[in-house]
């Protein structure tokens, strides 16, 4: 399994592999909203932590048709599918590779786009703090639309609109908790841990529906 | 001179990567040896010139500021004409030089927000605007990291060399708007006060160091870029030998 | 040890692709699946794999080792297509497939270079998979049966991308799998050179 995850972790370094492309498009959202709303420093520091959890959670969203579309194409799902280890650990340190790939950079680079939106340092730790522990989250709800979407050719946009609904609550949950670190009365912890919570739960859920999604898709 | 007039007449028949390397083998520790000689008299200047009344000692990170600055837009410039190069022209050299440029464009870029970053914390009382200036020049990082994104997504250099060429005389839009958007668009960031046609406004006092650093750092983009453009070429013959390599293998092992 | 497989048939959408296949295969021996394009070879050896839910009939393991629920842990599969990341070398490639398929009970996989060699590709272990041509790639496809023991062999079209040559040697690697006490389940066009061989002629369904 350690092999699995440092193969992954491989693949998406070299060269065609989507860890720096996430990065890129996260840094490209981010700085486009600006020129919607206009440069109003007082306005982007307030709406800074949404837009930051929103270009994360699209940025999330577009390697995640890959997860076993490539395994898929050379054949090398068979394998992963005849294999005595459980499909469920499989599926999960998969996706934990993936995230380790595409997530936690996504996670580093935040706060310097949090300056960007001239946010204060609480709100750049704050929204660090929520997206490592809400974007895992995002990977294994998409896990599962990846693996239903594997059989179909053009999946990739199929599956950010199948997700995308599925990541609604780590949203309102990750924002509601910068917003609550930042605005005194209302307490960080509980929607906080709401969010851990979901996370915990989609680590869960996600890698058995995908290997449940997985076994059938095979033809 | 005998350095020059050399250089001079193998411009003609650098098309052969031989001869570059042997040419770059040359002129690199001349050039290694003239960028620490700049720098040192660079920072030594930068040091010990007076601080400006009003900005205090943060006046200093002008001089790798701006040099840096100038540096991420001739970068782009020496890409695109590269581009022009592959394209126009079909040097084999463009396509290598363009490729190594990217990285080193994106590093004096970043070195640039970074700094300007730093100077305006204290200046501005934040760490960024969204002013014409600042966010064109963002945006000139982001197409280094979209070129280079592209480049390694390309593994066969001949393929990509071109659409990647394409891509960068498009984007080269972008500097005229770096360049006049302090003028164009009155904002934070202070006009040019160097490269003026009515001359500097620039007290002398801060020009020197500036000047030298400014030579510094041009000195320090080409001993870069001629040692990036070396170690591209020697990539490229380390992949072909590879696949040759690979060939290879084949044929001696089945033959019974 | 001996596989069963008895009145197996199987169904891809609405189409029975085919019906009541019953054979058994003791250690040492080899099933050659031949018949024409479309008559359900690929099927057959996707559902032995436990990659296809059979429609009906079963496939079972006889004096098998203990814990094994379906002959498919036992299995190494090579489909049509290879298995292997382009981006990744050979090496890496192969000593992936080592670590996470591991070895079953009875034996134990040989070490890459050696493998390498017995496909006949020693030496380029060290390059991308996508630098090799795509016998090459086929020939190092087969050396992955030979890093992580498998006693059940189930090859789909093993010699389709190979020269005369690599067919030979092919045919070497099956033998030499055979004596150890190993089992082939091949589907093919041509003769795989394995002297006994018991054949399986599959005829597809008539429209």
């Amino acid at each position: 399994m350690i092999a699995l995850f440092f193969r992954d972790l491989k693949l998406s370094v070299r060269a065609g592999g989507g860890a720096m492309i996430g990065v890129l498009f996260f840094m490209t959202v981010v700085s486009v909203i600006p020129f919607g709303v206009g440069p109003d420093l007082n306005l982007l520091a307030r709406i800074g932590a949404a837009i930051l959890w929103i270009g994360a959670l699209l940025a999330s969203l577009l390697g995640l048709d890959r997860l076993f579309q490539g395994e898929r194409e050379d054949g090398s799902l068979d394998l992963m599918l005849m294999h005595e280890t459980p499909l469920v650990l499989t599926v999960f340190v998969k996706c934990a590779a993936h995230w380790a790939a595409t997530g936690l950079p996504l996670v580093v680079a935040s706060p310097f786009l949090g300056l960007f939106m001239n946010m204060d340092e609480l709100a750049i730790g704050a929204t660090m703090l929520t997206l490592l522990a809400g974007t895992p989250a995002i990977t294994f709800i998409g896990a599962v639309g990846a693996a239903v979407a594997v059989a179909l050719p053009r999946g990739g946009l199929l599956v950010s609109i199948l997700v995308l609904p599925l990541a609604i609550p780590v949203l309102i949950f990750g924002v509601s908790a910068v917003y609550a670190a930042i605005e005194d009365p209302a307490p960080f912890l509980p929607p906080f841990m709401i969010l851990m919570a979901i996370t915990l739960f989609f680590a869960v859920i996600g890698p058995v529906a995908a290997a449940a999604a997985l076994r059938h898709s095979a033809d | 001179m005998n350095e020059i007039s050399l250089a001079i007449r193998k411009f003609s028949d650098l098309a052969n990567p031989t001869r570059f390397l042997a040419l770059a083998d040359r002129v690199l520790p001349w050039f290694a040896a003239l960028t620490v000689l700049f720098f040192a008299a660079g920072l030594w200047l930068s040091f010990t010139t007076e601080g400006d009344y009003q900005q205090g000692e943060t006046v200093r990170i002008m001089y790798v500021h701006v040099p840096s600055a100038w540096l991420s837009m001739m970068c782009y410039t020496v890409m695109a004409i590269s581009a022009l190069g592959t394209l126009v022209w079909r040097h084999p050299l463009a396509d290598v030089s363009a490729r190594a440029a990217a990285p080193i464009g994106a590093s004096f870029t970043f070195l640039a927000l970074v700094t300007g970053s730093l100077w305006g914390k204290p200046m501005w009382g934040t760490w960024w605007v969204w002013d014409a200036r600042l966010t064109s020049v963002f945006v000139l990082f982001l197409m280094y990291l979209g070129l280079m994104a592209l480049n390694r997504a390309m593994d066969d250099p001949a393929r990509s060399a071109r659409v990647s060429a394409v891509l960068v005389l498009v984007g080269f839009v972008n500097i005229p708007i770096i360049k006049f958007s302090v003028e164009w668009w009155n904002t934070l960031h202070q006009p040019a006060s160097v490269m003026r046609l009515d001359g500097p406004t620039i007290d002398p006092e801060f020009l020197w160091p500036l000047i030298v650093m400014a030579v510094g750092f041009t000195l320090l983009f080409f001993t870069l870029h001629i040692a990036a453009m070396r170690n591209e070429i020697w990539r490229r013959r380390v992949t072909s030998l590879r696949r040759q390599a690979a060939r290879n293998a084949g044929r001696e092992s089945l033959a019974p | 040890m001996r596989l069963l497989v008895e009145s197996l048939s199987a169904r891809r959408g609405e189409d029975l692709i085919f019906h009541d296949i019953s054979f058994v295969l003791a250690t040492g021996e080899a099933l050659v699946v031949t018949g024409p394009n479309g008559s359900g070879k690929s099927t057959l050896l996707r559902v032995l794999a436990g990659l296809l839910q059979a429609e009906s009939g079963r496939v079972s393991l006889k004096d098998g080792p203990s814990g094994v629920e379906h002959p498919r842990e036992l299995s190494h599969y090579l489909g049509h297509r290879n298995a292997m990341k382009r981006e990744l070398t050979v090496a890496e490639n192969l000593s992936f497939w080592r670590r996470f398929l591991g070895n079953s009970p009875g034996g134990s996989g040989i070490d890459l270079a050696a493998a390498a060699a017995a496909v006949g590709l020693a030496g380029i272990i060290h390059l991308p998979f996508g630098y090799l041509s795509a016998g090459q790639q086929r020939r190092m496809a087969m050396a992955k049966l030979l890093v992580a023991y498998r006693p059940i062999w189930i090859l789909d079209e093993p010699t389709a991308a190979l020269d005369a040559g690599a067919d030979r040697l092919f045919a070497g690697l099956v033998a030499g799998h055979l004596e150890r006490g190993g089992m082939v389940i091949a589907a093919t066009h041509q003769s795989l050179g394995i002297g006994q061989a018991k054949t399986l002629q599959m005829t597809g369904f008539a429209h």
